[in-house]
């Protein structure tokens, strides 16, 4: 068996195929025999379920530190207001009340406390979820409804990724807290965009975003079109390597609106999936 | 004045297309960018910028080198992994991509040595297009707070709109449903989830009905590309209307509303895209009439 890789697929633009690419993706690593697991850290809206069908056999709720106040040690002295940075807590009067969805568990109030009146509680955000999809083992995690912070979240989901597999990481679309969380120490990304003005602008963006974590990357075109070479010359000025250009095919985007794989609708589409893998591994192995 | 927020859940149902051609259609509207980590009305719109400020969501922690005697306080304090050991001098650093700005490390460094300042993490445009007022924000590379910024824009969206006697804002929103979701509508006259026929749509079009109603923000649907799978179609009406939402509009999957976008015009402007502006402006014309009852 090889030593684990992860492999992170994230986007900048919304709806441009990460689910796409790390679902197929996924599916022709396990049918080639390799040991992988599906890792869905678009905990927000988690999608990966539809396509991969997995049964899911463990969850387990996930929770982040917040204060909870001895009001009978508490001396009302605002040294815990007065650290922290998100006004999670406040001291009005002779009382303290904390604002439990703004704080983020730095746990600053509690070690300033002179009268060590504060302790912490854990606050349930969600849930990770695992189970099998066939031979792809599957993680996903999945935001409360409510729940502003998903980066807790996403580091659980992704400390439940087995050993000594390749982890194909399905990232959040954006370039902020929550994508930078979930391709945070991977070996590879792979950045899928669409050959439009959104999906290059952004696609520029990710590629700054990666470029500051010091990833190595490279771009996968989706719903390529014939005489449209947006990609080809955006990703040429920036000196950014294309590893597959996946062609528009209405019966794709029909496969796709039915929760079914692209090859599995189309088995043309399996080589393009096969080689994206091959390049993957190549590039990341490097 | 009514504050209209265009949202989805899932990522490229077409929020921004929709969103572009609302301000259009609008007549009089301001015009706000609320998807500040992956910003696109504005290449639509051609916005020319009027007024640019800097924005800055918090501070940060820097070690400086010639205080730190490399304790480790910092490294044994820190919960978000940012500070990590160096090889150099000074014995410790700060990612500061992981920094969550929280001053822990800064408040019980000993020797005094870590710097805790504002960061500035994005900028905020003031803009005018040919359709009105735009506002808009960039968000620095591989920062955070864009809850912050977001109710930065909104808010000066607000202000501009009260002072010119604007009756609509239209917000192009993120997706998702968590942050800068919330930054965006908390407070908003209404949603307009734009939702399209695909399993995957329908998850996340339900995954945002619920934020909605956990805000208590009433919410209006549009299924985008309604033509692509019409049972799934059917099902999201049906899940719409036992949740009290009102279906708006459907438009049709028509490659004019990627020819528009690659001639960076709002569809409803676009000529060879008639036939998906009839379906746009239907949806406007319905969610207008719900707003005014």
């Amino acid at each position: 068996m090889t030593a684990g890789l992860t492999v992170a697929v994230a986007s900048g633009k919304g709806g441009t195929g990460k689910t796409t690419v790390s679902a197929n993706l996924a599916c022709v690593a396990a049918e080639a025999g390799k040991k992988v697991c599906y890792v869905d850290c678009d905990v927000e809206e988690p999608n990966g379920h539809l396509f991969l069908k997995p049964g899911l056999e463990r969850r387990r709720k996930v929770y982040v530190p917040v204060p909870s106040v001895d009001v009978e040690k508490c001396t009302a002295c605002g040294a815990c207001r007065d650290i922290c940075q998100y006004s999670a807590i406040a001291a009005i009067g002779s009382e303290v009340i904390t604002f439990e969805k703004m704080c983020h568990g730095c746990g600053g109030c509690r070690l300033v406390c002179p009268s060590g009146a504060i302790t912490e509680r854990g606050r349930e955000v969600g849930a990770v979820e695992e189970g099998r999809a066939g031979r792809v083992a599957f993680v996903q995690g999945r935001l409360n409804v409510g729940e502003a912070m998903s980066p807790p979240l996403i580091k659980a989901v992704r400390s439940s990724v087995p050993e000594n597999s390749l982890a194909v990481v399905d990232a959040p679309p954006g370039t902020s807290c929550p994508v930078i969380t979930a391709v945070r120490g991977a070996d590879f990304v792979i950045l899928v965009t669409e050959p439009t003005p959104f999906g290059i602008n952004d696609l520029g963006l990710a590629i700054d975003m990666v470029k500051e974590l010091g990833i190595p990357h490279a771009v996968v075109v989706n719903r390529s079109v014939p005489g449209n070479s947006l990609a080809e010359d955006f990703c040429g000025q920036r000196g950014v390597r294309i590893l597959a250009e996946i062609p528009d095919d209405r019966r794709v985007a029909e496969a796709y609106s039915r929760g079914e794989l692209a090859y599995s609708a189309v088995p043309a589409f399996r080589e393009y999936f096969e080689d994206l893998l091959t390049s993957v591994e190549k590039e990341a192995r490097r | 004045m009514k504050e209209i927020v265009v949202i989805s859940g899932k990522g490229g149902t077409g929020k921004t297309s929709l969103a572009a051609s609302m301000a259009v259609l609008a007549g009089r509207a301001v015009v706000a960018d609320c998807d500040v980590d992956a910003a696109d009305l504005h290449l639509v719109l051609d916005p020319q910028i009027r007024e640019k400020e800097d924005f800055s969501g918090g501070k940060g922690a820097r070690i400086l080198s010639g205080k730190c005697s490399g304790c480790g306080k910092c490294y044994e304090l820190c919960r978000f992994d940012a500070v990590f050991k160096n090889e150099g001098h000074p014995p410790y650093l700060i990612d500061p991509v992981a920094c969550e700005g929280c001053g822990v490390c800064s408040h019980f460094c000993p020797e005094k040595a870590v710097e805790f300042v504002p960061v500035v993490n994005g900028q905020l445009f003031v803009s005018e297009t040919r359709y009105g007022p735009m506002v808009h924000a960039r968000l620095g590379i591989a920062e955070e707070n864009s809850g912050k910024l977001v109710s930065l824009v909104r808010g000066r969206a607000k202000t501009i709109a009260e002072k010119e006697n604007f009756p609509y804002i239209i917000t192009d929103g993120p997706p998702g449903i968590g942050c800068p979701v919330i930054a965006s509508i908390t407070g908003a006259d209404a949603v307009l989830i734009v939702t399209e026929p695909t399993v995957s749509g329908e998850h996340d079009m339900e995954r945002v009905a619920d934020l909605a109603a956990y805000f208590k923000i009433p919410a209006f649907l549009c299924i985008n590309k309604y033509d692509l799978n019409p049972g799934i179609s059917r099902d999201i009406e049906t899940k719409a209307r036992d949740r009290g939402i009102c279906v708006v509009g459907k438009v049709r999957y028509d490659r004019a509303v990627t020819d528009a976008q690659l001639e960076r015009i709002p569809v409803v402007l676009f000529e060879g895209g008639v036939a998906v502006a009839g379906d746009i402006t239907e949806a406007w014309n319905s969610l207008i009439k719900h707003l005014s009852q």
